[in-house]
């Protein structure tokens, strides 16, 4: 049944030439930059003060929004996918806003929401003397605001697509809703959190757009990778393209996590 | 079966957003390049440094309306952006840069075979209008707290402002070095900073947006902007025609109604 079925879904062969440009068009930019790089000088273009500063500030970064999508997407997911409650298809339409929207765009909303003259910067600057702008903080409320949709959806997938028996079954055995949430519910979705933490983390080392309009540019305080990689593009092209390699190099290595972690969690349902 | 069919999703988005953070975040500088491109009869693309933009769109329109037949499709951007772009290979007719070094960039690989300085420009200090920091002088903003926004090194405005610094024996650490002259303006607009160092033309723009503190002559800096038709253009007799446009009567006295002086 197998062997007809498939022979039967196999598309006909000129189907394989736009096939084969699209996947060359893909591929040959990868290519181009790894022909170009400049591998004889690359450990000392990696390790100059600019690429090091962008460096340790991106994954300190990304790893901190990540961190903190975990801590307030988690429940929001939660809720989204559980609790019973008005507006709720609203809400999670909102989530998704700033996946389509041009991070561009989320820079200038988080600036005209969070600047020192913003809805809500401005209390921060009166009362605490908090500027987010053109701080490494600013850099991490830029990348959590555009990568925390991707924690949010993955895990609230998961939770809807759980098998609820599971969860009544412990509740009747007397475990409470925390209890049966912490002891259950997290290590069934564990595969779906750890995937959608790394698709989180990936998105945030990416983030351009809405870094450099919200937070700015300096090297050290808010001069990330992609920063650096498009700053460098004019000053000296050959360190853009080595840092390009490290972010090519982190993506494949996303890519490779994930495949495992779809595998293992598409065997288990 | 439905979490790997979700997975598959947000992967998909992940990529899609991934890859657009790029391409959006730097279309204004790229993509009205390709429309005017030269195939078509009459098309000029003219790159353009971040400061001439209300100057040349001026220019442009009145060249358009001199020469029936003619569209002028600007490039807006960083000069250095424009440089690297143009060696690279970008279409473009004329470029018009906010300093010799950039040009020189253009002219060392071979595409600038003649050049002519079209205007000068000195720089100011922007301040937000009604800002609670009172900046009179350069030297207020070495003060502790300030917020300055500059140019990065590599735009002619910033390497201005180091000029500037300098020059005046002030240590200025500014709180970020932004990709072009208008970005260093928006964000003096939006009050995300107390001072920007931009030019005057730029502050003449801003209007009642931006409060200007002038920078006394002799404590100033001044760059040279010049013009070139770039080799092996489609439309080269329509190129030195730009180019001469802009050094006529009519192109200068645009000029100088944006504030540039004469060169």
């Amino acid at each position: 049944m197998n062997k007809r079925g498939r022979s039967r879904s196999t598309p006909p062969w000129p189907v394989a030439i736009p096939a084969i440009i699209a996947l060359a068009f893909l591929v040959l930019p990868v290519l181009g930059l790894l022909i170009r790089a400049p591998w004889g000088r690359l450990i000392e273009l990696l390790t100059s003060r600019t690429s090091l500063d962008a460096l340790r500030l991106s994954l300190v970064t990304a790893l901190s929004a990540t961190v903190i999508s975990i801590a307030i997407g988690l429940p929001l997911a939660w809720l989204l996918a559980r609790a019973e409650f008005p507006g709720r298809r609203f809400a999670r339409a909102l989530v998704t806003v700033p996946l389509v929207l041009p991070p561009v765009v989320g820079g200038i909303a988080l600036l005209l929401a969070f600047g020192r003259r913003g809805m809500v910067g401005q209390y921060l600057d009166s009362c605490c003397g908090i500027t987010l702008p053109f701080s490494t903080p600013g850099v991490v409320v830029a990348e959590t605001f555009v990568a925390m949709p991707f924690l949010i959806i993955t895990v609230e997938g998961a939770l809807r697509g759980l098998d609820t028996r599971l969860e009544d079954a412990a509740a009747t055995l007397g475990a409470s809703k925390w209890a049966v949430f912490r002891r259950v519910t997290l290590p069934l979705i564990g595969p779906s959190l750890i995937a959608g933490g790394v698709l989180t983390f990936a998105r945030a080392l990416g983030e351009f757009g809405a870094t450099i309009t919200f937070a700015g540019n300096l090297p050290g305080v808010t001069q990330t990778l992609p920063l650096a990689v498009y700053m460098g593009l004019e000053g000296d092209p050959d360190q853009a393209i080595a840092l390009s390699l490290v972010l090519l190099l982190v993506s494949i290595a996303v890519l490779v996590g994930l495949r495992d972690r779809w595998l293992r969690t598409g065997v288990a349902s | 079966m439905r979490r790997p069919v979700i997975l598959v999703v947000a992967a998909a988005l992940a990529l899609s957003a991934c890859s657009s953070a790029g391409p959006s975040s730097t279309s204004p500088a790229t993509s009205p390049a390709t429309p005017g491109s030269a195939a078509a009869q009459g098309a000029l693309t003219v790159f353009a440094a971040s400061s001439l933009k209300e100057a040349f769109t001026a220019i442009g329109k009145a060249f358009e309306a001199a020469n029936p037949g003619v569209s002028v499709t600007f490039n807006f951007g960083p000069s250095s952006t424009l440089a690297t772009q143009i060696g690279a290979g970008a279409p473009a007719d004329v470029f018009a840069s906010a300093s010799g070094k950039t040009m020189d960039t253009v002219a060392a690989a071979g595409l600038a075979p003649s050049r002519s300085n079209f205007a000068t420009n000195s720089l100011e200090i922007a301040t937000p209008p009604a800002s609670s920091v009172a900046i009179s002088s350069l030297a207020d903003l070495a003060k502790p707290g300030v917020k300055v926004a500059v140019c990065q090194q590599a735009v002619p405005c910033g390497a201005g402002a180091q000029t500037l610094f300098t020059k005046n024996s002030v240590q200025i650490k500014p709180v970020t070095e932004e990709v072009d002259v208008k970005s260093v303006l928006a964000k003096v607009e939006l009050g995300e900073v107390d001072a920007g160092i931009v030019y005057v033309t730029d502050v003449q723009a801003a209007g009642a947006k931006v409060v200007g503190v002038v920078i006394p002559a002799d404590h100033n800096v001044t760059n040279k902007y010049p013009i070139a038709a770039i080799k092996g253009s489609a439309n080269a007799a329509t190129a030195q025609a730009f180019v001469a446009f802009v050094l006529s009567p009519a192109g200068q006295a645009a000029l100088a109604s944006a504030g540039f002086a004469a060169p």
